[in-house]
């Protein structure tokens, strides 16, 4: 309402050299207001803030309170509560125990290493080098399901996911594999419930972002406008926030100098722009390297960034198509918090046009296929092996992680889903997690079986052919 | 500057008549994008082997006077497409088109890649939900189009048209393809869930597709799955497609790796020699395998950008700009290096590095499409907006 765009100042700053992985533990929430504890009602919660229930999640919203357990979500503690197996499969890998400055520079030595050899030689060796850049890309996929399957905390790696994918990278592009495992652990899962002004300035100084969208390169006088505009045009403001062209420049001018050193963040003063700026009519106040916590601050803070994020946040939460009246009404919680992601959600699951959505969204293959793996396995901790299936299971269904070679992330609407090969590789997925049960699964979906479907389950001629047409069975697609 | 008379007729754009309002575009026609990723060096495919620089900037990697397989003056095949693609030039079936591509100057693979699937106006928003082949796929109404790939390519976005089938999608390369372990009961058990649903008309699809592959390569199928060794990669992937697309699908979509030469290239053999060997290979084998389809067939091959027209200090090409594209069909008047051309040499070099771009790709499909389909200027517009169509009469 031609209000003055105000700046949310320091925040950004404060967390620009932020390194560490742990996330500040948050003064705990009041149970949120939601009246209804119903068990019906509380396994669609679960379909929809989580990966699929389970039976530790069903007992925790059982014994906490619909209101509570989601109060406990968007807080949750700052150490992980994984199951102690699954935390030391996570603490073998390779990426937990040794640093992502440590692994790029040996890879980049490794590449260095190349140029002295003979053709066939160097052959061997480059292989040998991308396999590796493969198996640390695989770890962090691995570690990736592993607790979106396991965690307690659904919620916190619900939007880790969904941060990852708004702020996507391609991990095929460049060194990306080695550094992707490290941008979801330090940039992105710390701040995905909590400030996105903190969030977009650990993106914009971390290699992965800077790499995939060639800000490396970009300095004074020979320009690269890509990371520039998708920041505005992907990250904050969306594609009709109000910027044009000019600003997209000057952004760019803004982030020149803003590069990667083997691994890590590095920003080259001589590769800097210090000219004068002026960013969405506002002057830079700042000189160097403190210019990009300015403009970051006032993207962060510009009203189309709220709306442009809640939008997003709606779409994936409550439909594919959003009421205006919710994605106004999360805005002005994104606003009156100074982005607070949690605040922001809390008006969403709050809001009656969450309630009355429930059960309506169609599962992308992700959603699909770790709720079916967890509706499945029932708690078990399944074996790296199976961790892998599923990892060639999202890349069969179209969908695999950090696989996304365009910026814009993965769609959040079902027609991008619904192609017939990937529904027919759905259903092989389906007879995949199925068949390696035993037993016949439990006909008790969040949303609640047609007579049709009935019918059809009747039909099976035995367990195992139960459940895979209980995993195919369009109530299964639905979260 | 230009050094040859061109074909280059402008599509007469007659007004709709009334009478032609949908096209009625003959199911037979056939279509095929192949699609090579990575931007693959055109300079030593269709070796400009009249000029001198070619040989003076090229020490390491230039294909030899006389290892080269004259098409006429001034143009030649890479040797180790003899077998392949030469033989396809002699028989008629086989055309190039230099200096073809976008005028995207990013250089990166990425944007690149997007501008040529997208094909959209450059300058303005791009639009991720509509590619040049779902728009075509919808001008056609009835066509039975699918990506040989896992993901739908961009190239393929967008809604489908009432009443036409979605696109579907399947990988048929070696490693992705197994049987389909879902049988047909289970499949008619599942459709039977979604009978009234709207997802009823892509589930059914993705069986009855499932279903042709099985059908059309489920012994090869069965072949491969008890000898790991089979028949190599594109080759594989070719002879598979050709089934397919002789059977009931007729607007298609492959993309191949593996051209990003910056090192090591290689000249006469090496890493391009055997990487365009085996694309040659399967080309063949894929108009070989169409059968009498094939005369009703045509392939395009494209690729997001040619390369640095000099070698790079690493025996590469680093990323350039103009590119050859190839058409091959059944039915081509083929044997021929078409549309706008200049001398290659120092002077006519874009930004004195690489191959212009003469013949953009849009207007040279729009071209294409409108011979195979017989698609006119308003459908032609709503696969190419603002694109006037370059008929380079190959058909």
């Amino acid at each position: 309402m031609g209000k003055k765009i105000l700046g949310w100042g320091a925040l950004a700053l404060l967390t620009a050299c932020a390194t560490g992985p742990q996330r500040v533990e948050r003064e705990p929430l009041p149970a949120l207001a939601w009246a209804d504890d119903s068990h019906a009602t509380q396994l669609l919660v679960l379909n929809r803030v989580s990966f699929g229930p389970n039976p530790a999640s069903l007992k925790e919203i059982e014994s906490l309170g619909t209101g509570a357990y989601l109060a406990r979500q968007l807080r949750p503690a700052a150490e992980p509560r994984l199951p102690a197996e699954v935390q030391a499969t996570i603490d073998s890998m390779t990426i937990s125990k040794r640093s992502v400055v440590d692994l790029a520079s040996e890879l980049a030595q490794r590449q260095q290493a190349l140029r002295g050899l003979s053709f066939e030689e160097a052959k061997i060796q480059r292989q040998a080098y991308q396999q590796e850049l493969t198996r640390l890309a695989r770890e962090s996929q691995a570690r990736m399901l592993l607790r979106a399957l396991y965690s307690p905390d659904q919620l916190q790696e619900e939007m880790t996911w969904f941060w990852m994918n708004h702020f996507s990278v391609f991990q095929n592009k460049a060194n990306v594999r080695v550094l992707v495992g490290d941008y979801e652990e330090r940039a992105i899962r710390p701040h995905a419930l909590g400030r996105f002004g903190d969030l977009l300035t650990a993106v914009a100084h971390h290699p992965a972002m800077l790499v995939y969208l060639d800000n490396a390169r970009n300095s004074a006088g020979r320009l690269n406008e890509n990371y520039a505009r998708e920041l505005m045009e992907l990250h904050t403001l969306g594609v009709k926030g109000g910027y044009n062209q000019a600003d997209v420049q000057e952004l760019a001018r803004v982030l020149t100098g803003f590069s990667v050193r083997e691994g890590e963040f590095q920003f080259y003063p001589r590769r800097h722009d210090f000219g004068p700026k002026t960013l969405l009519g506002r002057p830079i106040r700042s000189s160097g390297e403190r210019e990009l916590a300015e403009a970051l601050d006032l993207l962060a803070s510009h009203p189309s960034t709220s709306r442009f994020v809640s939008r997003k946040l709606a779409m994936h939460f409550v439909s594919d198509d959003p009421p205006e009246a919710l994605v106004e009404r999360m805005a002005r919680a994104f606003r009156a918090s100074e982005g607070d992601i949690a605040l922001t959600l809390r008006a969403m699951f709050e809001s009656p046009e969450f309630r009355a959505s429930l059960g309506g969204k169609f599962k992308d293959p992700l959603h699909y296929m770790v709720s079916a793996v967890r509706f499945a396995a029932n708690g078990a901790v399944i074996p790296r092996e199976d961790v892998d299936r599923m990892i060639n299971a999202l890349a069969g269904m179209g969908q695999p992680l950090y696989g996304r070679p365009t910026p814009d992330g993965y769609p959040l609407t079902r027609t991008e889903w619904t192609s017939p090969g990937q529904l027919a590789t759905r259903f092989e997925v389906a007879r995949g997690v199925g068949y390696r049960r035993v037993g016949r699964l439990s006909d008790e979906l969040p949303v609640p079986l047609s007579d049709t479907t009935r019918q059809t389950l009747s039909k099976a001629s035995d367990p195992k052919e139960w459940n895979l047409l209980l995993l195919s069975s369009p109530e299964f697609m639905s979260r | 500057m230009k050094r040859r008379a061109f074909l280059l007729l402008p599509l007469a754009l007659s007004t709709v008549s009334t009478a032609r309002l949908f096209a009625a575009p003959s199911t037979s026609s056939r279509f095929l994008l192949v699609f090579l990723r990575g931007g693959y060096d055109a300079a030593n495919v269709l070796i400009p082997h009249s000029s001198d620089y070619y040989y003076q900037v090229r020490p390491n990697i230039a294909v030899p006077r006389d290892a080269v397989l004259k098409l006429d003056s001034d143009w030649a095949l890479h040797p180790a497409l003899r077998e392949s693609l030469y033989a396809l030039w002699l028989r008629g079936e086989a055309a190039f088109v230099p200096f073809a591509g976008s005028h995207d100057l990013s250089r990166s693979h990425f944007e690149s890649q997007d501008t040529l699937e997208l094909g959209q106006p450059l300058g303005g928003g791009r639009g991720y939900d509509s590619g040049f082949m779902g728009r075509l796929a919808a001008a056609l109404g009835a066509s039975r189009a699918i990506a040989f790939t896992n993901n739908m390519p961009l190239a393929f976005r967008g809604p489908t048209p009432e009443g036409a089938k979605p696109v579907a999608n399947i990988a048929l390369g070696g490693a992705g393809l197994r049987p389909a372990a879902v049988d047909s009961r289970q499949s008619a058990l599942i459709s039977e869930m979604y009978r009234d649903s709207k997802l009823g008309s892509p589930v059914s699809e993705g069986f009855a597709m499932r279903e042709s592959v099985m059908r059309d390569l489920g012994s090869e199928m069965e072949a491969a799955g008890r000898n790991a060794i089979n028949a190599r990669g594109f080759e594989l992937e070719a002879r598979r497609i050709a089934k397919l697309m002789q059977g009931e699908y007729n607007l298609g979509f492959v993309d191949v790796g593996g051209w990003d030469t910056h090192v090591g290239e290689g000249g006469q053999t090496g890493q391009l020699a055997t990487r365009l060997e085996e694309l040659g290979r399967g080309l063949s084998a894929l108009a070989q395998g169409m059968g009498s389809a094939w005369r009703d067939t045509v392939v395009v091959v494209v690729s997001e950008f040619g390369r640095t027209f000099r070698e790079n200090g690493n025996r590469g090409t680093d990323h350039g700009h103009g590119s050859v594209y190839w058409v091959l069909g059944g039915s081509l008047k083929g044997q021929r290096v078409v549309g706008e051309q200049v001398r290659v040499s120092q002077g006519t070099l874009f930004q004195d590095r690489d191959y212009p771009v003469l013949n953009e790709y849009r207007e040279l499909l729009a071209g294409v499409f409108a011979r195979v389909y017989g698609l006119d200027g308003a459908q032609l517009a709503r696969v190419f907006p603002s694109v006037s169509p370059k008929d380079v009469a190959l058909l």
